[in-house]
C-alpha cells in the first residue's frame, strides 16, 4: 500500500487535492480569524457556510454565471453575519448560542428551500463548474507547477488572503484597532474609537469569507448542491483558528495539515484498501481533537474573545 | 491662583441620575488653566460619575459643559478627546500584548499605515518634556504599575490634552512612584495643562492649588487649599467629624504561638509566588503585611487558607502540621479568611445576605432542618449578624450584589469573624472603603484581637497596618523584605522595602 502511496503521480496528485481541499477551510479560517481577533466568538460558520453553498449554487443555477454565484454567497455570508453581529454586538445575546441558533437556521433553510426549488428531482442538476486557470509559466515548472499553480482563482484568492490579513492584522493602523477590540475594548472606547462598527465589519467580513468558502464547495467544485454539502467543514474552521492560535500563517499550516488529511483519505479509499471508509473518513476530526488537547492552554486567545462589551 | 485666568473647563448645573439614584446633584465647578484642582470625596460621593461625565462616557441630564468658555457637548470619549480632555483611569486600560508604542498610538492617525517612526518621535518629545521615563518597545504586560501609569499619562498627552483627569493614580503606587507622579503633575501644571485629581488621601490632596468636595452627590464647596486644614476638609467631606485614628495603646500582646509558618515557597505558571516565606503569630496578635499588590500576599493568604498548596515549606497551627490541608479543615481549625476581592472570591452576589452568612457551612446541622435549609435559623442568624455590624440593608433576603462596598465587606466579617477562634486572615479589607466604613473594619479587628484571636492583616493602605498592626512584615516580589516592629518603622522606611529598596531602608 505504501508503495502505491509513495508513486511520484500519487504524491503530486494527493498534493494538489490538500491545496484544493484546504481552499473553503482556508477562505473561512481566514475570516473566522478576523472576526475572533475582534473579539466575536462566530460559531456560526457552518450555517454561513452552507447557506454559502446553496445560494451560491441556486444563483448561479439560475443566473448561468458561475461568479454571480459567488458573489450571491458572498452577500448570504455577510447578511447572516450582519443578523449575527446585531444579535450579539447590539443585543449581547449569548455568542456561542446565537452561533448555534444560526447553524439550525442554515441546516435547514437550506434543505426547505432546495426541496421548494428542485420539487420531485432527487437530485439537483449539475451545472459546469469553475475549471482550473494555470498561471503562465510558474505553472510549468516540474512538480510544484501543476500543485500550486494549476488551480481555481479562488484557490488562489485564498491563499493570498493570508499575507494580506497578515499585513492587515500586524501592520497596519485598522489592523491594531481590531486586535485592540478583541484585547481590551475599553482600551478603544476611551480612545474615542467605537468598538461596535470594529466588531461589525470584522465579524461580516467573517461571514462574507465563509459564505464564498461555502460557494466553493458547490460551484466551485462539486457543480451541485447536496443536502449538509459543508459536512462539519464549518466547525473544523473554528478548530483551526484554536490549533493555529489566532495567527494567519499558523492558521494556514493547521489548514493545510486537516486537508491533507482529508487528501490521503481520498486516496486510501480509491485504492481500495481494506479499511471502513467510515473510519478514514473520522482522521480529520479526531486529528482536530488531539490537536485541541496538546496545543498550549489558551495561548495567543484574544484576551476579551467571546465577552460582550458594556461601558461600565 | 489670579481670578481673571480663563477658566479651562466650567461646569454648570450639572445633574446625572441612575434611575432613583441621584449620583450627580447641580455641580458646578471651574477648572482654571493651569491648575492642580483636586476632587475629593468618599466613595459613592460622586467623583467617578463626574469625571465620567467629563469624559464623555456619560452624558449628563442636566447642565453645562464648557471648555475655554465655548459650550460643548461630550457625546463620547472621542468629543471629550478632541475637546482636549485626556483621562487616566483608575483601572488602567492597556492591552497587555501590546507595546507601549502600540498601545499609545492604537486609535490615533489617519490613513491605513500605521506610522511607528513618527508615533515613536511624538512619544519622545512628551517623555523628555515632562521626564517621563518609558521604552516604548516594552510589552505594557511586562511593565510595573508604576510605568503602565506612565504609559496612561502619556497616551492621553498624546492626543492633545489640556486638561488631564487622573482618578486615584495612586491608589497602586509605591510611596516613591507616587512622589514621582507629583513631580511630573509639577511639570504639566508648569506648562499650562490643568490637571483633575481624584483621590481620598489626604497627603495628596494638600498638594493641589484648590479642592472640590463632594458629599453624596452634591458638591459642598470648592476652597483654596492653602487655606483649609486636613481636619476641615475631612469633615467637610464626611460631613461631621471624622473617627479618631489614633493607635490604640495596649501593652499585652498575648502569648503562645499559634501560627507557625517555615519556607513557605510556590510557584504559578512556572514562576516563583513565594520564596521561602518564614514569620510567627501569636494569639492576640496583628502581624501586618506591607506591600505593593502582587508581591505575594494573596499567594500567602491562598496557602494559609487551604485554597492553594506550598511546593515546599510548612504551616503548623497550634504545633501541628497543616500543609495539604482544605479549606474546610482550615474552616474547621478556627481560621476565617477575608479575601481582597469581596465580589470574587467573598461572595456570592446572586445569594442572600442570609444565605452568603452560611456559605462553606451549609452542612452545619446548625443551619438544617434534615436534609433542608433551616431557613429561620438562617434568617435569625442574618438578623443577628446585621445589627451587631450595623449592615445597612433591607433585611435577611437581600441580595449581597446589591449592596455598597462597605455593606458587602461587612457580611465577609460577620461570617469570617464567627468561624476565626483561633487565627483570622485578612487580604485588604479596607480596600476601596469610606472613611467610615475603614473605621468600623479598623475597630473589629482591634476587638478580635482584644479576644485572643492571631490576626494577618495585609493592607496596601500604610496607614491600616500603622494604626493596627504590631509588627509589619514587608514583601517584595513573593520575598519577606523585613519585619519590623510598629512602634520602630516609619512610612519612609517601609516604603522603600515595598519597591525593594533594602539599602535606603536599613540607612534610614
Amino acid at each position: 500500500m505504501l508503495d502505491q502511496l509513495l508513486q511520484a503521480s500519487i504524491l503530486a496528485s494527493i498534493a494538489a487535492a490538500t491545496i484544493r481541499i484546504a481552499t473553503p477551510l482556508l477562505l473561512a479560517a481566514i475570516g473566522e480569524l478576523v472576526a475572533e481577533r475582534s473579539g466575536v466568538y462566530n460559531m456560526g460558520v457552518e450555517g454561513m457556510m452552507l447557506m454559502g453553498a446553496f445560494i451560491g449554487y441556486l444563483a448561479a443555477y439560475e443566473s448561468g454565471s458561475l461568479w454571480f454565484g459567488v458573489f450571491a454567497a458572498a452577500l448570504t455570508g455577510g447578511l447572516m453575519a450582519l443578523v449575527f453581529a446585531i444579535m450579539t454586538i447590539t443585543l449581547k445575546v449569548e455568542q456561542i448560542v446565537t452561533g448555534l441558533a444560526l447553524n439550525l437556521l442554515g441546516a435547514g433553510l437550506s434543505n426547505y428551500w432546495l426541496r421548494a426549488a428542485f420539487a420531485g428531482e432527487g437530485k439537483t442538476p449539475v451545472i459546469p463548474h469553475f475549471s482550473d486557470v494555470p498561471i503562465p509559466g510558474l505553472s510549468e515548472l516540474p512538480l510544484v507547477g501543476p500543485i500550486l499553480f494549476d488551480q481555481r482563482v479562488l484557490t488562489y484568492l485564498a491563499f493570498l488572503l493570508v499575507p494580506v490579513v497578515w499585513f492587515f492584522l500586524f501592520r497596519t493602523r485598522y489592523g491594531l484597532i481590531v486586535r485592540c477590540a478583541g484585547e481590551n475594548p475599553k482600551a478603544l472606547d476611551v480612545k474615542g474609537v467605537g468598538v461596535a462598527p470594529v466588531q461589525y465589519a470584522a465579524v461580516i467580513f467573517g461571514g462574507i469569507m465563509a459564505g464564498i468558502g461555502g460557494a466553493f464547495l458547490s460551484v466551485g467544485s462539486a457543480a451541485r448542491f447536496v443536502p449538509d454539502m459543508t459536512n462539519g467543514r464549518g466547525w473544523l474552521v473554528i478548530i483551526i483558528v484554536i490549533a493555529g492560535l489566532w495567527r494567519p500563517w499558523p492558521v494556514l499550516v493547521a489548514t493545510l495539515a486537516f486537508s491533507l488529511l482529508d487528501a490521503l483519505q481520498l486516496q486510501i479509499q480509491g485504492i481500495g484498501l481494506d479499511v471502513p471508509y467510515q473510519l478514514l473518513l473520522m482522521m480529520p476530526y479526531v486529528v482536530a481533537i488531539v490537536a485541541l488537547a496538546i496545543r498550549p492552554s489558551r495561548g495567543g486567545a484574544p484576551a476579551t474573545l467571546g465577552v460582550p462589551y458594556l461601558r461600565e | 491662583m489670579d481670578t481673571t485666568t480663563p477658566a479651562r473647563l466650567s461646569v454648570r448645573h450639572l445633574t446625572k441620575s441612575f434611575g432613583q439614584m441621584v449620583a450627580n446633584q447641580d455641580i458646578s465647578l471651574d477648572i482654571l488653566a493651569g491648575e492642580l484642582h483636586c476632587l475629593l470625596g468618599e466613595n459613592g460621593a460622586g467623583k467617578s460619575t463626574l469625571s465620567s461625565c467629563l469624559y464623555g462616557l456619560y452624558q449628563p441630564d442636566e447642565g453645562e459643559i464648557r471648555i475655554d468658555g465655548a459650550p460643548v457637548d461630550l457625546n463620547s470619549p472621542g468629543d471629550a478627546i478632541r475637546a482636549g480632555i485626556g483621562m487616566v483611569h483608575q483601572h488602567f486600560v492597556l492591552v497587555p500584548t501590546f507595546t507601549v508604542l502600540e498601545n499609545i498610538a492604537v486609535g490615533t492617525g489617519s490613513g491605513l499605515s500605521l506610522d511607528r517612526r513618527s508615533a515613536l518621535r511624538r512619544i519622545a518629545v512628551i517623555c523628555e518634556e515632562y521626564d517621563i521615563p518609558l521604552a516604548p518597545d516594552r510589552l505594557a504586560g511586562d511593565l510595573s504599575v508604576g510605568e503602565q501609569q506612565w504609559v496612561e499619562i502619556v497616551k492621553a498627552l498624546y492626543t492633545g490634552a489640556r486638561l488631564l483627569i487622573l482618578d486615584e493614580p495612586t491608589a497602586v503606587l509605591t510611596p516613591d512612584e507616587s512622589r514621582k507622579l507629583f513631580a511630573v503633575i509639577r511639570r504639566l501644571i508648569d506648562d499650562g495643562i490643568s490637571v483633575m485629581l481624584i483621590s481620598h488621601k489626604m497627603t495628596e490632596v494638600m498638594q493641589s492649588d484648590r479642592v472640590s468636595v463632594l458629599r453624596k452627590g452634591r458638591l459642598v464647596a470648592t476652597v483654596k487649599t492653602a487655606e483649609v486644614t486636613r481636619d476641615k476638609l475631612t469633615a467637610m467631606m464626611i460631613g461631621g467629624q471624622p473617627p479618631s485614628a489614633a493607635r490604640a495603646q495596649r501593652d499585652t500582646v498575648g502569648s503562645g504561638q499559634v501560627l507557625s509558618v517555615r519556607d513557605l515557597t510556590l510557584s504559578r505558571d512556572g514562576r516563583p509566588a513565594l520564596g521561602e516565606v518564614s514569620f510567627d503569630l501569636a494569639a492576640g496578635e496583628i502581624l501586618g503585611i506591607a506591600g505593593v499588590s502582587g508581591n505575594g500576599q494573596d499567594d500567602i493568604f491562598e496557602c494559609l487558607a487551604g485554597l492553594t498548596t506550598p511546593d515546599s515549606g510548612s504551616i503548623a497551627i497550634e504545633g501541628k502540621a497543616l500543609l495539604h490541608a482544605s479549606p474546610a479543615e482550615m474552616a474547621g481549625r478556627g481560621v476565617g479568611y477575608v479575601p481582597s476581592d469581596r465580589f470574587r472570591d467573598g461572595l456570592v452576589s446572586d445569594l442572600t445576605i442570609a444565605e452568603n452568612l452560611t456559605l462553606g457551612q451549609q452542612w452545619s446541622s446548625r443551619w438544617r432542618k434534615g436534609p433542608l435549609l433551616d431557613r429561620t435559623a438562617l434568617d435569625t442568624n442574618a438578623e443577628t449578624a446585621i445589627a451587631d455590624y450595623a449592615i445597612a440593608a433591607p433585611g435577611p433576603s437581600a441580595r449581597c450584589g446589591k449592596l455598597s462596598g462597605g455593606n458587602a465587606q461587612k457580611v465577609i466579617l460577620a461570617r469570617e469573624f464567627a468561624k476565626a477562634r483561633r487565627i483570622l486572615l485578612c487580604n485588604q479589607p479596607t480596600r476601596g472603603l469610606d472613611v467610615g466604613a475603614v473605621g468600623f473594619v479598623h475597630r473589629e479587628l482591634q476587638r478580635k484581637r482584644d479576644e485572643g484571636c492571631a490576626i494577618l492583616l495585609a493592607s496596601e493602605e500604610l496607614d491600616d497596618l500603622f494604626q493596627l498592626a504590631d509588627r509589619i512584615m514587608v514583601m517584595f516580589r513573593g520575598r519577606v523584605m523585613a519585619t519590623l516592629d510598629t512602634q520602630a518603622a516609619t512610612y519612609e522606611q517601609v516604603g522603600h522595602l515595598m519597591a525593594g529598596q533594602e539599602k535606603q531602608a536599613a540607612a534610614a
